[in-house]
């Protein structure tokens, strides 16, 4: 599968959630599968969405699920560590691993070659990550929300993306129906 | 007059309850105080582009943030200050340790100093320099300002202000 097809798959479990999703095809394929107020599309800023994310869980209480990649992770590193050691169980950041730059012309990434961001994670102090394949993103995310516990998802999965449009809503108004629903 | 008592009282009495720190020499007072308070959830950052992401988080969810860092960074940051906390119009006070300024013993921290002022100008983020003790007593008017007007505010504060740096 490829992220336009996991995405399509996990909506409605990601729907009633707060969502947090990285810059590029991500969010305008998210955007066109299950357009919502409780979807934060990062329209610039490569790599700040498991950032993002974070801090969210950390201000409230709600549930957060970044939407994160490889490549986007790989260029965050540092987020790793952060998120380790000040564990939330209200946050879930999911990696879409493609093993590529899919926004920029699908360019390999070192994540889809020798490193394991799995194993990035867990040398981190991650204490619960889970590695999955694409059919079973749907089963590990909601075990991730039920159990109540931080978890890092990295998602295997092919890749390739799907043609969508850009996102044209002012960023104002993404952030303030966002904060709206974080409010709600 | 304790500065990093009195930053902290003012981070606090503007309802600053998240703050996020790379540290600094000339900072290691003020974020001992912030760790100490029970107001401030303190969550250190690696890089401090990741610290506004963070910061941008908490905003969203209710919480004003603040982010202390040194001068260096704001070469770090402008991809960040542009495309996100500008363009979706996010308050950020960013409490700033001005290095590579008068008393400075380290030449290469000149070398970014020099640029600073000019950075945050070409940006247009409201830019405050406390080079003098007494400058200090702005700061809660700043902090007012930064979260009525929805922007990144830079305060610079430079060696003269801390104090020196003793024997370095």
């Amino acid at each position: 599968m490829i992220r336009s097809e996991i995405l399509k798959e996990i909506a409605p479990i990601l729907n009633p959630h707060l969502v947090v999703c990285n810059i590029g095809l991500p969010s305008q394929e998210l955007h066109m599968i299950d357009d919502n107020a409780s979807n934060f599309y990062m329209l610039g800023t490569m790599g700040l969405a498991s950032s993002i994310g974070f801090g969210l869980a950390l201000a409230q209480p709600k549930p957060v699920i970044a939407i994160d990649g490889d490549g986007s992770v790989l260029t965050n590193l540092g987020t790793l560590p952060t998120i380790a050691n000040n564990s939330t169980g209200n946050f879930i950041l999911m990696i879409i691993d493609n093993g590529s730059y899919g926004s920029t012309g699908d360019q390999p990434t070192y994540a889809g070659k020798k490193t394991s961001l799995t194993k990035v994670a867990e040398a981190c102090g991650c204490d619960r990550v889970i590695e999955c394949q694409d059919v079973d993103t749907g089963k590990v995310l909601q075990e991730a929300l039920d159990s109540g516990e931080m978890t890092i998802m990295v998602v295997k999965c092919d890749s390739g993306n799907a043609k969508m449009p850009v996102i044209t809503m002012d960023p104002v108004v993404i952030k303030d129906r966002f904060m709206k629903a974080v409010r709600a | 007059m304790n500065i990093d008592k009195k930053i902290t009282d003012d981070l606090v009495a503007n309802d600053i309850s998240f703050v996020t720190t790379v540290p600094c020499k000339q900072l290691a007072g003020v974020i001992d105080e912030i760790d100490a308070r029970d107001e401030i959830f303190h969550i250190p950052s690696n890089k401090e582009d990741e610290g506004m992401g963070l910061c941008a988080g908490a905003w969203m969810g209710g919480k004003r943030p603040a982010i202390i860092m040194q001068n260096t960074a704001i070469g770090v940051t402008i991809n960040t200050l542009a495309t996100l906390i500008q363009y979706y119009r996010m308050p950020l006070p960013m409490l700033i340790s001005y290095r590579g300024e008068l008393r400075e013993p380290v030449a290469c921290q000149v070398e970014m100093a020099v640029h600073t002022k000019a950075l945050l100008a070409q940006m247009n983020i409201p830019t405050y320099h406390f080079h003098k003790q007494s400058d200090v007593e702005e700061l809660d008017m700043i902090l007012k300002y930064t979260f009525m007007c929805n922007k990144p505010v830079a305060i610079l504060t430079d060696a003269n202000f801390w104090g020196g740096y003793g024997d370095q």
